[in-house]
């Protein structure tokens, strides 16, 4: 079974985002891998272990430094990584699924595992486009996979704990919310050791497909209300909650 | 090419989301600003369509669209935009329209912009991005759009009417679906109902690891609580998915939601932003939270919490 994955890496939410022109300027952020992608990793290893076959993790190279987190797909469970090296860190989504699928189509995938988003989409996503340049079916919000022969049962996230399963006629793509176990840790010590050895295939960009969605401002929301912030020490801060709650007779 | 704007809805066990009538509400207003209708799209069987505020309703009513099903959502939603050129096409951004909107745009080939918060007269989007630490505005080109639109955006109200819809058969065939729907998931039950509690502790990815799930314990028992959380904690297995609160998971209300280590991403506001009393602990000054909750503090959740039990 020919299993893909496609991986994205994306500044870290964590730290500060500085702007430049109209973006977050990708040179002053760090950049992680997508968390939907650890989860839809694990969806696809998960799957070969159950019915065999090989996990391709496939990537779009736009700044220049995916070799860190195909490093750490392997190290979790695939076998083979490519690399489309486009370098061009502005490219929509539409170009990026296009490049994409053009790189995916030569593996003949039998599934197509992406993550079910990821936070600095602007122009959607990238799983439900692969789909429709690849021609094959897409759900996503998916929280798990059973492969058996031909076709692949899945189940779909609504609200509130409610879903669907649904049959599907391989191949498709998947939209991974969740794997139906949390992924596995990888030591950074097999982290290093397969970044030595591992080889990633590189692929030039191929296909043209943007949309045109031009950027015109990138900044921090506009809000309209801010908590009111509890200064102090940590202990300042617990007996100044704890007097407020028992104020509002909530402790 | 028309100037309308199309609204597809979205509904689950016949009854419609919020976000279709917030959706038709500003589908009227562009509309009347594009010079064209706003109509809203209803793709299912079994549901009752005549509730809109639209200048139109357009109901494609097939057996084969009973239940969800992404694939054949699609086709007919693409023959649909194909053969009547709205302007603009609005989704909501929910488990029903992330499998479409993309879709859709790549199909046919027009800008799409997700995360939408709002839409000017000119097209030109906000749309809230990086877990809701910024916020872009984009404009499209070309003769349409589509949008994919947060829940909450815009008023509900602006969107409810009566408005008879025109129920027509599938504009594509639904024979050869490869996708098939086999059944319905209904909710794991035999834990606390979150969403009956009048006092949450809400943990985050910010608890770190399973082990410091106790300290939440605690200090819940100390506060006669119940320890809910984020989605990543339940992904993590620290949590059980029941305790899970957020856009695919509970919407609770309590008297006081105390987060610890909780960002603030769009999708878990969606679930608890009318809770009485939020106080958020972070370490981020600058984590989307402190914008929504009532009362914050910059500082080490493990810390504040360890303070809290010595004083309950
Ligand atoms: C379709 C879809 C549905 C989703 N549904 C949900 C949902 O139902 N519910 C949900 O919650 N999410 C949902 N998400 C995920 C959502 O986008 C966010 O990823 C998630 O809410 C982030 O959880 P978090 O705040 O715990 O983690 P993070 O965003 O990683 O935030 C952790 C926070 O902890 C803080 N922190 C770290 N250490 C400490 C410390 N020692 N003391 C104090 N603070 C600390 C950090 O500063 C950070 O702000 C959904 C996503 C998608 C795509
Ligand atoms: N540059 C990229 N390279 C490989 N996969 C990507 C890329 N961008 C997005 N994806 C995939 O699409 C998913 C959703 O991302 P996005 O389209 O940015 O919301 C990710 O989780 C990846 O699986």
């Amino acid at each position: 079974m020919n299993i893909v994955v496609a991986i994205k890496h994306i500044p870290s939410i964590a730290d500060d985002l500085p702007v430049k022109g109209n973006n977050v300027d990708f040179d002053s952020v760090d950049f992680v891998l997508n968390e939907f992608d650890e989860q839809s990793i694990e969806q696809a290893v998960l799957v070969k272990e159950a019915v065999g076959g090989t996990v391709t993790v496939v990537g779009v190279d736009l700044i220049g430094e995916l070799d860190a987190v195909l490093h750490l797909a392997l190290a979790k469970g695939a076998d083979k990584a490519i690399k489309v090296t486009a370098d061009e860190p502005s490219a929509d989504s539409h170009q990026q699924a296009k490049w994409l699928s053009e790189a995916i189509k030569g593996l003949s995938p039998d599934i197509v595992f992406a993550g079910v988003q990821a936070s600095n989409d602007l122009d959607g996503q990238i799983g439900p486009m692969l789909a429709a340049y690849l021609d094959m079916p897409y759900i996503g919000g998916v929280s798990s996979v059973e492969v058996s022969g031909n076709t692949a049962t899945v189940n779909k996230e609504f609200a509130g704990g409610f879903g669907a399963k649904y049959a599907v006629s391989l191949p498709m793509v998947v939209g991974v919310q969740a794997a139906s176990k949390p992924p596995r840790y990888a030591p950074i010590s097999k982290v290093r050791q397969v970044a030595q050895t591992a080889a990633i295939e590189k692929v030039a960009p191929s296909g043209d497909a943007s949309a045109g969605l031009t950027f015109k401002k990138m900044a921090p929301p506009v809000v309209t209300g801010h908590a009111e912030m509890i200064g102090g020490s940590s202990k300042e801060v617990a007996a100044k909650i704890v007097e407020l709650l028992k104020s509002k007779g909530l402790a | 090419m028309s100037n309308d704007v199309f609204v597809i809805t979205d509904h689950m066990d016949g009854k419609f989301s919020d976000v279709s009538f917030e959706m038709v509400g500003k589908a009227k207003e562009l509309a009347s600003a594009l010079g064209g209708g706003a109509v809203a799209v209803v793709v299912g069987s079994g549901v009752s369509s005549n509730v809109f505020a639209s200048d139109s309703t357009i109901h494609v009513d097939d057996a084969a669209l009973s239940q969800f099903n992404p694939e054949a959502y699609g086709k007919v939603i693409e023959a649909l935009v194909k053969e009547k050129s709205p302007r603009l096409v609005m989704f909501g951004w929910t488990a029903t329209g992330m499998d479409l909107a993309a879709w859709l745009s790549a199909r046919l080939g027009v800008p799409c912009a997700a995360y939408v918060k709002n839409i000017d007269a000119d097209l030109t989007m906000t749309c809230q991005v990086y877990g809701g630490k910024m916020s872009a505005d984009v404009a499209p080109e070309g003769d349409m759009a589509i949008a994919a639109c947060l829940a909450g955006s815009f008023p509900a109200e602006a969107g409810q009417g009566s408005t008879a819809a025109t129920s027509i058969a599938s504009p594509v065939s639904l024979d050869g679906l490869k996708t098939k729907f086999i059944e319905a998931i209904k909710p794991a039950g035999g834990d606390v109902d979150i969403t009956a509690q009048t006092k949450l502790v809400s943990i985050g990815r910010g608890i770190g690891s399973k082990d410091n799930v106790e300290l939440a314990e605690e200090l819940a028992q100390k506060l006669g609580a119940t320890v809910s959380s984020s989605r990543p904690v339940v992904d993590a297995g620290w949590l059980p998915r029941t305790r899970q609160v957020g856009k695919s998971g509970l919407k609770v209300k309590p008297k006081l939601y105390l987060m610890l280590g909780i960002s603030g991403a769009p999708e878990h506001l969606e679930g608890m932003k009318s809770a009485e009393l939020i106080i958020a602990i972070n370490t981020d000054k600058k984590a989307p939270i402190f914008n929504v909750a009532h009362y914050g503090a910059t500082a080490d959740l493990f810390e504040v919490a360890e303070a809290m039990l010595e004083l309950l």
